[in-house]
């Protein structure tokens, strides 16, 4: 069980850094799409199925084909004349992630992390109704308002777009 | 019997005055303001009078009040309050009589001047401002009617503006008077700090008991007080706005340069009479000031030859003989001698005017002489009056002046050199008035040729004044005979009775008296002689006698050299500080360096961070990461 | 299982990935992806945290989370694309008309 997460974790990174380095910008989305795949399967193996699967139709599906198809709509032959020089500016950048990245993994590895109180949905109960079934169930009663307002955001954010990215016709 | 008294109506009514002159006048034209302006003045004395009986039946002699709670503040009460007492209620009279007068004949000499309005409304407010000196029971008012004094002063002797000689002349009244004003002001506090309060009867009621005498103390008071008296009566070292402020039209020096505003000091020093006795060190000074200020004026009044500054100098030589009876203890002979000099001074500064007008604003005498014909009532008013200022017996300078000498001789305070110098000086005051009068009336006429032919008597608004006040300055003097006549009980005394403080009363040599009075009155007729025997055919016999004291005439011509003394010591100094230390060092290096530097500090910070802000997402970004480091550093 | 310090990590080390893209990418888009990498990290946690907690609640944050994702993505897209129309480049250095 160990290996499979450790395997999983290691993919995942490469993904991200390769985000990072890549040169071509339709290679990194498609490192991007590895990574999104890799921790669909540490969702899977934290029994949060539902989650995993979203994850990859959504995620993975959607939001990077849409990078994609901008992605080849415009051509960017000339978006990499300029990268790679490493002024001190970057420098700092790097060491600021750094140090980001040290202070939450301080707080992650803190030995008071989980003293709030537990939740009501054990494991048991989860495995034996279904996770899809708690999801809805939640969704649709505590968080109502929630599930009406991003719904009404998503019918914002389509409008805009097209109202955005449309040319003006004369 | 309950008696209403309206005292505000005393300053009201030229209050009122002032207001319709000032804002109306212009637009009713000349014969409203002749009206309002002495009329205002007029019902002011009617008003004085009716108060002065009010006040003589009231057991306590005196009536007071309340107008309004100026100020009031933990322990400190100030109110417009007023009093009329033995003392203020002379001075009403003298202020409103007088300046009733005043206004008439102004009616009469300013005719035809342009700001005609503005000259009666600066009058009225002038005697506004004095009657609320008088009328106050608190230094605070009082120094409110001091100041505003002060003011109308600066404002009337500026009257003609556009001459430079006037700017000056008040700009330096103005400033004299300031100086003093800082004394008054110092003792003031230090008189609220002894005392707790500043109503004048409660100072005097416990003047002996708060204070030790002759302590440090009520020395500092006095001292202070004085020399705000010594700046607004123009006495040593503060006299020398006195002769510029001549500049002015000549009612005014009438009104204010002899009779009223410079006579303010000497109310104060009487009004705080129980004050000053506790200083014995002050009052010496005092009467040294006084005899000393009356002698040099006397000789410098010798030798000038414009007819206004004579009678200037001859002011602050009569104010040196009032303050020598203040320091001597002689309050009620001071005061007495207030009230005959403003009679006699204001009659010969208004009969000067009158020989002003007549031939067409000449003020030299070396151009006048031969006038007796043609100003006839001129010449016989100003002739009593140079009698009274002389001590001539039996006119009221007599009267007032001898008071003045025995008290100088007699006094505890007193010392036989005071007696001397205040001889001296009665003769010379007696020689350079009876000079004056020969010089401007006998004589061959030195006139020019066109002026002579068009000399005329002054018409009756003018001489009706001068006759009047020539009939007070002949007979006022019976109000205070001295009791060595056994003629009238001295009703100067009897009316000041247990007014002011009392010294205790040393020698009563009814023989000395009589001795005394009588050298001073044939020292008085010798100079009279002596002045008729070298001038009474003008100049020449006068100049034959300046080539042997030519270093003496020079002295005394050019004012014993004060003014240049002072601008010596005081102004190029003060100049040479400002110019060089106060602008060149402090203004110009410190204050503006300071504030150029604040505009390049600025500057450069905004050029500093400004780059900060080159549009560059990717620089925001870091700056976001920067920021969020920070945040989640503090909150760990 | 899977101790739940290590899952931790692996979200905060794909955040800081996800940062050190927005910082050094020129591309504009390869940037928008960067931020899709930094909210991936942030799901991650949570699904660790609602798991180890017994709680369904986290669940349903990343739903939440992901449409917004999905929203903004969108709206950024089109916005690029707009602004590509005009400029002719996907440099983010040449953007810099927000200053002084």
């Amino acid at each position: 069980m160990l290996i499979t997460f450790y395997t999983f974790a290691v993919l995942s990174v490469l993904g991200a850094v390769g985000v990072l380095f890549l040169r071509n910008p339709i290679h990194c989305a498609l490192s991007l799409v590895g990574t999104f795949f890799c921790l669909g399967a540490i969702y899977v193996m934290l029994n949060a199925e539902f989650v995993a699967v979203i994850q990859v139709l959504v995620y993975a599906g959607a939001i990077m084909v849409l990078f994609l198809f901008v992605l080849m709509l415009l051509s960017s032959k000339d978006a990499e004349k300029y990268e790679n020089k490493w002024t001190l500016g970057k420098i700092a950048a790097g060491i600021l992630s750094l140090g980001i990245f040290l202070q939450i993994a301080r707080l992650f590895t803190a030995n008071e992390l989980q003293l709030g109180s537990k939740g009501v949905y054990p494991l048991e109960i989860v495995e034996e109704v279904g996770s899809i079934v708690l999801i809805g169930r939640l969704l649709f009663t505590d968080y109502i308002l929630s599930f009406e307002i991003i719904a009404i955001l998503l019918l914002v954010a389509v409008i805009g777009a097209v109202v955005i990215a449309k040319r003006r016709f004369h | 019997m309950v008696t209403i008294s309206q005292i505000w109506l005393v300053p009201g009514f030229p209050l009122l005055g002032f207001i319709l002159n000032g804002f109306l006048g212009k637009r009713f034209g000349p014969n409203f303001v002749s009206f309002v302006g002495p009329l205002a003045i007029g019902m002011a004395f009617a008003q004085s009078l009716i108060l002065f009986f009010q006040m003589l039946e009231d057991k306590d002699n005196v009536l007071k009040e309340h107008l309004y709670t100026w100020i009031s503040s933990g322990n400190f009460e100030a109110s417009i309050n007023f009093s009329v007492d033995q003392l203020s209620g002379l001075y009403l009279l003298i202020i409103t009589g007088v300046g009733f007068l005043i206004h008439v004949y102004s009616v009469g000499y300013m005719r035809g001047e342009s700001g005609y309005y503005r000259y009666f409304a600066y009058l009225n407010l002038f005697v506004f401002f004095m009657l609320l000196l008088v009328l106050g029971d608190n230094f605070l008012l009082m120094f409110v009617g001091w100041e505003g004094v002060g003011l109308c002063s600066y404002l009337l002797i500026g009257y003609y503006y556009e001459k430079n000689s006037s700017a000056e002349a008040a700009k330096k009244a103005f400033l004299f008077n300031r100086v003093g004003d800082f004394g008054m002001l110092s003792a003031v506090l230090l008189i609220f700090l002894s005392f707790g309060s500043i109503e004048f009867a409660k100072v005097n009621a416990e003047a002996s008991t708060s204070l030790t005498e002759s302590g440090l103390m009520v020395t500092a008071i006095t001292l202070l007080l004085f020399l705000g008296a010594t700046g607004k009566s123009a006495q040593i070292p503060l006299f020398v706005w006195l002769p510029d402020a001549m500049e002015g039209p000549t009612p005014v020096s009438a009104l204010i340069h002899a009779a009223t505003m410079v006579t303010a000091g000497l109310y104060m020093v009487a009004r705080l009479s129980p004050l000053f006795i506790m200083a014995p060190f002050t009052m010496n000074l005092i009467a040294i000031v006084g005899a000393t200020t009356a002698i040099l004026a006397a000789t410098i009044a010798i030798t000038q030859t414009d007819i206004k500054r004579v009678l200037a100098y001859s002011t602050v030589s009569q104010l040196g003989y009032m303050f020598l009876a203040m320091g001597v203890g002689a309050f009620g002979a001071g005061i007495f001698h207030v009230m005959t000099h403003a009679f006699f001074k204001a009659l010969l500064f208004l009969g000067s005017g009158s020989v002003i007008l007549a031939i067409h604003h000449e003020q030299d005498m070396r151009k006048m002489g031969g006038l007796k014909q043609k100003l006839p009532i001129t010449y016989l008013t100003m002739l009593l009056g140079t009698m009274a200022i002389s001590g001539i017996p039996f006119f009221s300078g007599f009267f007032s002046k001898d008071e003045i000498l025995w008290k100088s001789f007699s006094s505890p305070f007193g010392s036989t050199w005071l007696w001397i110098v205040g001889f001296l000086t009665a003769g010379m005051t007696a020689f350079y008035m009876f000079r004056m009068m020969y010089l401007t009336f006998h004589g061959v006429s030195r006139l020019d040729s066109h002026v002579a032919e068009n000399v005329r008597e002054s018409p009756l608004s003018m001489t009706l004044p001068l006759v009047i006040l020539a009939a007070l300055a002949t007979i006022g003097g019976f109000f205070g005979v001295p009791h060595v006549f056994h003629l009238i009980p001295n009703g100067m005394e009897v009316y000041f009775q247990d007014f002011f403080a009392e010294i205790p009363t040393v020698n009563v040599n009814v023989s000395t008296e009589w001795s005394l009075m009588i050298l001073s009155v044939i020292f008085a007729i010798f100079a009279w002689f002596l002045a008729s025997r070298i001038y009474h055919s003008g100049f020449e016999i006068a100049n034959g006698l300046r080539s042997k004291w030519e270093w003496a005439y020079q002295l005394t011509l050019n004012k014993l050299y004060f003014d240049e003394f002072y601008n010596l010591l005081i102004i190029q100094p003060a100049r040479l500080i400002s110019i060089h230390i106060l602008w060149g060092l402090f203004d110009q290096n410190v204050i503006d360096r300071t504030v150029n530097a604040s505009v390049t500090v600025t500057r450069s910070l905004g050029n500093s961070v400004r780059p900060l802000q080159n549009g560059l997402i990717q620089n925001y970004a870091l700056i976001f990461t920067l920021g969020t480091f920070l945040i989640l550093w503090y909150m760990m | 299982m899977i101790p739940i310090e290590h899952i931790l990590l692996l979200s905060a080390l794909l955040f800081m990935i996800g940062v050190l893209g927005v910082m050094l990418r020129r591309n504009v888009i390869v940037i928008f992806m960067s931020i899709e990498l930094m909210l991936n990290a942030v799901n991650l946690s949570f699904v660790t945290f609602a798991r180890s907690m017994d709680s369904m609640t986290g669940i349903v944050f990343i739903f939440f989370i992901i449409v917004v994702a999905a929203a903004e993505a969108v709206v950024g897209l089109s916005i690029i694309l707009s602004i590509y129309r005009t400029r002719k480049t996907l440099n983010i250095d040449d953007f810099k008309l927000l200053k002084w």
